[in-house]
């Protein structure tokens, strides 16, 4: 059999050119830079309304014995927001940033499966439109975001929000599973030459780790989702006692899913910090190959760490005491991240624009949420404090301190490449600011009102000395971060129609999208300078000492 | 009142739990002094000064790298030593012992049955100060959590696996508890207290739970016992020594006895009572308590009623 014919697929993808102007230019693109731009205008969007949301139940919450909201209206909204914030949120941000970023870094004119790219896309959009549906369908989901049996089976939750719930979520982790898919490839598969594995730009190596979580973890979820649909529409009892199954199963499933989505949410911004950094301390990352591979750690530690989420369960000491140990070596890795971005920093040149102020305090409010997170893992404060506003204040540090500043560093500093124009540095500190502020105000004082005994997930509660008062801070709190998102806003709106031109590399960064022009044209390069390094801009500014010689 | 807080310890269980926090949280407090000192450090000494050109390139250093990789993990090792030691303290193994109640958590409301004497009430729980009570839990419907933070652990009550819990109070008081697992629409008002008194008030307040509902003497409340009866209400309350005997809802043989009504919404007073007979709906929307259309009239003989059950 020596004759065999290989057939160059010569058919152009669909569309034949990416010149379609208007809004079909967009819908019907295949290109990674329109899609990873989209997939950020969706975060956006659904910031907004995931932030709207958060608004009225703060209003609901400023007094004690408040009836702004009815319970039933509450309870829909804490488990939108908190839906929203996650899969239409945080994850198609940091999606967005790693479609439109890793073919550039890497010197690749495209994803390697462009069409599967707009497919997860698409599949976001559809799969948001159903959980949205749900609020004029008889009712949103209100079983919370964790959706624990029995309360989320049919008896105990009959409106169709679950339903909308199930489906719509499937929808997204169908898309964000070929997602992951999609960029393992890439980055596998396309690099430029001279690009080895150990010369990718960490947020690159982020990206490819948390890939392999992506393709691991969402599989969890869509199963256990097709297993409550089942005993919903199909009167299956997976996760019913009566009938024999068990709600602990369901909670097993859940969190075998959740706690690696909680590392999806943050590793791309972990890789997003040892970008900036670096660049506006004008020296490489401290400690590369560590950093590296205390994500490889984190990420297999966060399979082995779920039943961290079920201590008050009851699953006995021995489950418990081995679900702690293993989540509290969780905290090495991600110490040695920390201590090597300061280490970064130290002895450098540090330019503090906006996009290093956010990665700055990034570095202390992410300590925070590490640090109040180790609380969890020991077993007898856990038992104390979960379920607690505690825990709202921990995971908004993780994931708002950590994840979200994380993201505005990387808006500033890759903004000028998408756009072509520089972000405005004084609307930017005014952004930075309200957002610190709002923030700390917001959730600083949720850790003692959980330390004081208020539940979390509660519409109102009983007027105990200094309950009515931490909560009106914290409401006062989220209207600062409100006018943030504003200010944020406006600044792109105006940087977008007269701020300065940027420039193929305004901060004088080294890695390969700075190559090229900003905004990039539509294959990206025309060449791909030489890679030596991990720094291929750095060695061609300094022929004189470039890495490759260090 | 004091604050329902695992800083106000008041059992030996609560105590070691409180002890341990403290030192973590000294101890996570001196590690983010650490952090935000040297990020405050280095932002003012390594600021870029015009003019400046690149600073030394340095890629990194094995010895720091080991450095922050093995003090950090000893640490943990030390506070896990210490977890594990806390464990069997604050939430001590249970054996053979039969359990001294049960407590059964329904939507929004706790069922607590004392199981040697026979005693039943419902959303607070009466302790001897100084005698270690163990505590079945279950679930009559969805998952609940039962927090006293002050007394114990929380610990989630779940349909079909019965969890167990030592509880135990040292001084005379009222300890506040909640419901810690989102349970539903009223899972706020899911809130309960356990009033700890002296051994001999205990007994005394548990031979008259045992009783029997008298029948009662004044034409009015006479009257408001025979509605009970003629309305719905029997289909799912209790009262010991008259016909009614569902389960469904909370047993009300000693219901004007208690000092909270609805887990916890308001007190408990003759003009509570008829607001929440009136209208549950009104008090506490999505009760499964519903509305019996009650005139004004009906309302009054009925809580002329209820409130002889003490």
């Amino acid at each position: 059999m020596s004759d065999i014919s290989v057939s160059v697929e010569t058919a152009e993808p669909f569309p034949a050119s990416d010149e379609q102007a208007g809004l079909l230019g967009w819908v019907a693109s295949v290109d990674h830079k329109k899609i990873g731009i989209l997939y950020l205008l969706n975060a956006l969007v659904f910031f907004g309304v995931g932030g709207i949301e958060a608004l009225l139940m703060r209003v609901q919450l400023a007094w004690p014995h408040s009836a702004f909201l009815s319970p039933g209206a509450y309870n829909q909204i804490f488990t939108m927001h908190g839906t929203t914030m996650i899969f239409l949120v945080v994850v198609p941000m940091l999606l967005g940033l790693a479609t439109y970023l890793v073919p550039l870094m890497i010197g690749a004119s495209d994803m390697a499966f462009p069409r599967l790219n707009a497919l997860s896309f698409w599949l976001l959009i559809f799969g948001a439109l159903l959980l949205y549906f749900s609020f004029v369908a008889g009712g949103a989901p209100d079983a919370g975001w964790f959706s624990y049996a029995p309360l989320s089976e049919k008896p105990y939750a009959t409106s169709s929000g679950l339903d909308y719930w199930a489906l719509g979520l499937l929808a997204i982790g169908a898309g964000t599973v070929a997602s992951g898919i999609n960029l393992i490839v890439t980055i596998l598969a396309l690099r430029a030459p001279g690009l080895t594995i150990r010369r990718l730009p960490l947020f690159v190596w982020m990206v490819l780790v948390n890939s392999f979580l992506i393709i691991l973890a969402l599989p969890a979820l869509n199963a256990s989702l097709v297993m409550l649909l089942v005993d919903r529409e199909l009167n299956g009892h997976f996760f019913t006692a009566s009938a024999g199954g068990s709600p602990i199963l369901w909670q097993h499933y859940f969190w075998s899913f959740g706690h690696p989505e909680v590392y999806i949410m943050v590793l791309p911004a972990f890789g997003i910090i040892s970008e900036v950094i670096p660049v506006f301390s004008r020296k490489p990352i401290f400690g590369y190959a560590f950093v590296a591979t205390s994500t490889v750690a984190i990420a297999l530690l966060s399979f082995g760490v779920w039943a961290h989420h079920m201590f008050t369960v009851g699953l006995g000491h021995t489950w418990d005491i081995a679900f702690g140990a293993a989540s509290m070596l969780i905290a090495v890795p991600t110490g040695v991240k920390i201590f090597n971005w300061i280490a970064t920093m130290w002895g450098g040149a540090i330019r503090f624009s906006v996009a290093m102020m956010f990665a700055s305090a990034f570095l202390v409010l992410f300590t925070i949420g590490g640090l109040s997170g180790v609380t969890f893992a020991i077993v007898p404060i856990d038992w104390q404090v979960t379920d607690t506003y505690y825990v709202v204040a921990h995971m908004h540090y993780v994931l708002f301190g950590g994840t979200a500043f994380a993201t505005f560093a990387g808006v500033y500093y890759w903004f000028p490449k998408l756009s072509g124009r520089m972000l405005s540095e004084t609307w930017g500190q005014a952004h930075f600011w309200l957002t610190f502020i709002g923030f700390n105000l917001t959730f600083l004082v949720q850790h003692v009102l959980g330390i004081v005994g208020m539940p979390r997930r509660v519409f109102t509660y009983p007027d105990l000395p200094g309950w009515g008062v931490m909560n009106m801070i914290s409401t006062l709190g989220a209207f600062i971060l409100a006018a943030s998102v504003l200010v944020f806003l406006w600044n792109v709106w105006r940087s977008l129609k007269s701020g300065e031109i940027a420039g193929d590399n305004p901060w004088n960064a080294w890695t390969l999208e700075w190559a090229t022009t900003s905004p990039p044209p539509v294959y990206n390069f025309t060449q791909v300078p030489p890679v030596r390094s991990r720094r291929p801009l750095w060695d061609l500014a300094h022929p004189d000492k470039p890495d490759w010689a260090a | 009142m004091h604050l329902p807080s695992p800083f106000n310890p008041s059992s030996p269980h609560a105590l070691a739990t409180a002890h341990l926090f403290t030192i973590v949280l000294w101890l996570m407090a001196a590690i983010f002094v650490l952090v935000t000192g040297l990020v405050l450090y280095i932002a003012w000494r390594y600021r870029r000064r015009p003019e400046q050109s690149e600073p030394r390139q340095v890629f990194g250093n094995t010895t720091l790298e080991i450095a922050w990789t093995v003090v950090p993990t000893l640490l943990l090792v030390l506070i896990f030593g210490l977890t594990v030691n806390t464990m069997s303290t604050v939430d001590p193994p249970v054996a053979q012992e039969q359990a001294d109640l049960r407590v059964i958590g329904h939507q929004w409301w706790w069922e607590v049955r004392y199981l040697k004497s026979g005693a039943v009430t419902a959303n607070e729980i009466h302790l001897p100060v100084g005698r270690q009570m163990l505590v079945q839990l279950e679930a009559a419907d969805v998952i609940h959590d039962f927090w006293v933070p002050e007394l114990a652990r929380k610990i989630d009550m779940i349909p079909g696996h019965p969890n167990h819990l030592w509880l135990r109070a040292d001084h005379a008081g009222i300890y506040l508890g909640a419901c810690a697992e989102f349970c539903g629409m009223e899972h706020a008002w899911m809130r309960f207290r356990v009033i700890a008194q002296s051994p001999a008030e205990f007994e005394a307040w548990e031979r008259d739970q045992l009783e029997n509902a008298s029948s009662p003497d004044l034409p009015e409340a006479r009257q408001g016992a025979r509605l009970f009866q003629e309305k719905t209400c029997v289909s799912c309350h209790a009262i010991a020594g008259t016909p009614a005997t569902a389960r469904i809802g909370p047993d009300l043989t000693h219901v004007a006895s208690r000092q909270m009504l609805a887990a916890e919404r308001v007190d408990n007073t003759p003009a509570t009572l008829a607001q929440w007979l009136a209208g549950p709906q009104a008090l506490k929307p999505g009760s499964l308590m519903p509305n019996l259309q009650l005139t004004p009239d009906e309302v009054q003989l009925l809580v002329a009623y209820l409130e002889t059950l003490r």
